[in-house]
């Protein structure tokens, strides 16, 4: 080969190089675009604000307290569940919920790591002590369904499962109407 | 010939001992959670070799197949002896000691805590201790890689540093400084609980911690086998390196932007804004970048080892690979893998798609399917091509080596793809036990029941490499000669000044580092009343 076309030859591999190197350079910018458009233009995002708890204290005063612990109906017909994860269970044990309506989890663990999964969702959030956890949430269809912890929490997370069970709307609103905190006990 | 073949072969036979009896701790756990087998009756047992599992693979493992090819990469890239031996037996002998610290206590069931240590849980301090010192023994081979270097370049000032060493020393100040996370997770947080000094710690800040650990350590793990596909394939299979500026563009890549990204493990969690959530989720996405160049260059140069042998056509020339030798299996499979694992990788670091399989099955079965899968296999065939100049015997098993190839690529599709399938339906992470019976977990259980046979195959496939190497220190005396590098197509005369050091590159990922992990660290650590009561394992 003579200086010339190995001159040549450098020229084309660097070229073919560059143009992949800038498709490279394309995809990735891409996909992050595309998660900044999604997390804002639809509000898909992780949980945003960090908010702190004490759990040495959680089963005394504020809102963690064993009798505010379950699913309320709001004012504005939205539902709020909140619930404890500890070794080895969620508090309430089985959460009932109703079907088409925006609800909000605040949920925290009273000693170690724990997780929140609802299975056949995306529902699926951290339980870390101190911190309190949040995720939006609606179900479409009725029915129950498994909510085990998803993280180890030491030698009986394998026996951590807990269960949302989705009722009607109209149901949810009868049983909400005797207030308290509501939970599949007494269904 | 290699000079401290002793030093490097112990590294490699202590590695590829704990290897083995971690995988023989996998294969069983697989099984005994699996349909076929049985209930255990003590399931703190699954998570003692749970723990043990995941500390050898995690931190035993690759560290020793790093620093035994990193010896060898100075010696043989640099052409020069090793120096500072001496320390270099001191780093061996403190993973040894560490190793066995760390395991004593989980083998008594008193620091079953999962080598991602998950504190307020907190397990017997000698565990924590024995971790320590493994990543201590690490860090004097990163200062001897970093030494050698120097050395070198006083011998030949401004000459081009040779690829393999270029990259296997960006790869242990990589190590050195992803070790960090852990490192201030361990010293200032958990080992003062576990000694008892302290009863509360920040499990959220700990996190935090961790992940800046957790997801560069993967790229660590990873750059024996990209320093493989760069300066050992095309030498094995009778090519040449495309581009050895892109080579060493993708290296400095890995060693910015792997480090400011680990977040992306803490989107499900409370004690991260979704600020810097969004920021670590983009830089994942650009740790995608490295990869697509490598997969690029190591195709082009396959191609023209396919067309030096008279390849043709489009595609065609493919079929003119030497699809016999080892070094060219290992790369196919490892290419297979790294694409279906790399593609999973990218659901995981999305903002929005995280939600549905974090912490799921899918997880676990996307880093086997990395790191077991696509980085591992190519340490066998690292291996295989580097023990004719450790032992100086020939390795003659060439057919057991192509059948172990084989069975470990089979085993990892089998084992992790339906694992993959259990992690979308929602199967978590880290349990002992699965109630089959329960009819919502029924469906699952076939294909929890092929991933079980899938880690016995596995098992067979490690156990055949074990063997492969055994015979290998008793073959027939061969002279393999020097060991020697891929060449590029140009090999570069000169290369710019930052191609050619790392100074440059490590402050900015040490900078990178600071700015995505800073004001988080800062903001846990002053906010007042985070800390929560330890909670300690296996006290009786």
């Amino acid at each position: 080969m003579s200086s010339e076309d190995a001159h040549r030859s450098v020229e084309i591999a660097a070229r073919v190089e560059r143009r992949w190197a800038t498709i490279a350079v394309i995809i990735v910018v891409g996909m992050a675009l595309l998660a900044a458009f999604a997390g804002i233009h639809r509000a898909t995002m992780p949980q945003p604000r960090v908010e702190i708890t004490d759990p040495s204290r959680i089963h005394l005063s504020g809102e963690f307290v064993e009798s505010n612990l379950g699913s309320v109906l709001e004012a504005n017909g939205n539902v709020t569940v909140r619930a404890i994860g500890q070794q080895y269970s969620f508090t309430p044990a089985c959460i009932v919920v109703p079907a088409d309506t925006p609800i909000t989890l605040r949920a925290t663990s009273a000693d170690v790591v724990h997780g929140i999964l609802i299975q056949g969702t995306n529902v699926n959030t951290m339980l870390v002590p101190g911190y309190v956890s949040e995720q939006l949430m609606r179900f479409t269809r009725t029915g129950d369904y498994l909510m085990p912890c998803q993280e180890f929490c030491s030698f009986g997370h394998e026996g951590m499962w807990g269960k949302v069970k989705v009722i009607d709307k109209t149901d949810f609103a009868n049983r909400a109407k005797a207030g308290g905190r509501l939970s599949c006990v007494g269904q | 010939m290699l000079a401290n073949r002793k030093l490097i072969l112990a590294h490699f036979w202590l590695a590829f001992a704990v290897f083995g009896f971690a995988l023989t701790l996998g294969a069983w756990q697989m099984f005994i959670r699996s349909p076929i087998g049985t209930w255990l009756s003590n399931p703190e047992l699954y998570y003692r070799s749970l723990t043990a599992h995941g500390t050898v693979m995690g931190y035993v493992f690759p560290t020793l197949v790093a620093m035994g090819f990193g010896y060898a990469i100075s010696e043989s890239a640099l052409e020069q002896r090793l120096v500072g031996v001496r320390w270099a037996w001191a780093g061996f002998w403190l993973i040894v000691a560490g190793s066995i610290m760390a395991m004593v206590p989980i083998a008594l069931g008193r620091a079953s805590v999962l080598y991602t240590f998950y504190p307020p849980l907190i397990g017997n301090v000698f565990y924590y201790l024995g971790v320590v010192l493994v990543v201590v023994g690490s860090w004097i081979w990163v200062a001897l890689m970093s030494v050698n270097l120097r050395v070198w370049r006083k011998a030949h000032p401004g000459a081009p540093v040779p690829l393999a060493m270029f990259a296997n020393v960006a790869g242990s100040y990589l190590w050195a400084w992803t070790a960090v996370g852990a490192a201030l997770e361990l010293l200032l947080q958990i080992i003062p609980v576990a000694a008892g000094l302290k009863n509360t710690i920040d499990a959220g800040l700990a996190r935090v911690f961790f992940s800046w650990t957790l997801h560069a350590i993967v790229y660590f793990w990873l750059m024996p086998t990209y320093i493989a596909y760069y300066t050992i394939v095309p030498r094995a299979i009778g090519g040449r390196v495309y581009s050895d500026s892109m080579a060493r563009i993708s290296f400095i890549l890995f060693l910015v932007v792997a480090m400011p990204i680990g977040m992306h493990h803490t989107f499900a969690d409370p004690q991260v804004g979704a600020g810097f959530k969004f920021v670590h989720s983009a830089f994942t996405a650009l740790v995608a970048l490295p990869t697509l160049l490598t997969v690029f260059t190591i195709c082009a140069s396959i191609e023209i080892a396919a067309r030096l042998r008279g390849g043709r056509g489009m595609f065609g020339w493919t079929r003119a690979l030497p699809w016999d030798n080892p070094m060219m299996l290992a790369l196919a499979f490892s290419f297979v893998m790294l694409g279906f694992g790399g593609a999973g990788g990218l659901i995981n670091m999305s903002y929005q798609l995280d939600a549905s399989i974090h912490n799921t099955q899918w997880i676990t079965g996307h880093f086997h399917l990395i790191f077991g899968g696509a980085i591992v296999i190519m340490y066998f065939a690292i291996a295989y091509d580097l023990w004719p100049h450790l032992t100086g015997r020939e390795l003659i098993d060439i057919r057991l080596i192509r059948t172990q190839l084989w069975l470990w690529f089979i085993g990892m599709i089998v084992t992790t793809f339906p694992w993959h399938w259990v992690g979308i339906l929602g199967m978590p992470r880290r349990m002992a036990y699965f109630d089959f019976g329960d009819p919502a977990i029924a469906p699952q259980a076939l294909s929890v029941t092929f991933s079980a046979i899938g880690g016995f195959i596995l098992l067979t496939s490690g156990i055949m490499f074990i063997v492969v190497l055994a015979r290998g220190m008793r073959a027939p005396l061969v002279d393999a000669g020097p060991y020697r590098f891929a060449i590029a197509v140009h090999q570069p005369t000169t290369v710019p000044v930052a191609l050619n050091t790392h100074a440059l590159w490590v402050a900015l990922m040490i900078v990178l580092t600071l700015t995505n992990y800073g004001y988080p660290i800062l903001t846990l650590a002053t906010t007042e009343g985070t800390s929560v009561p330890a909670v300690y394992v296996g006290a009786q």
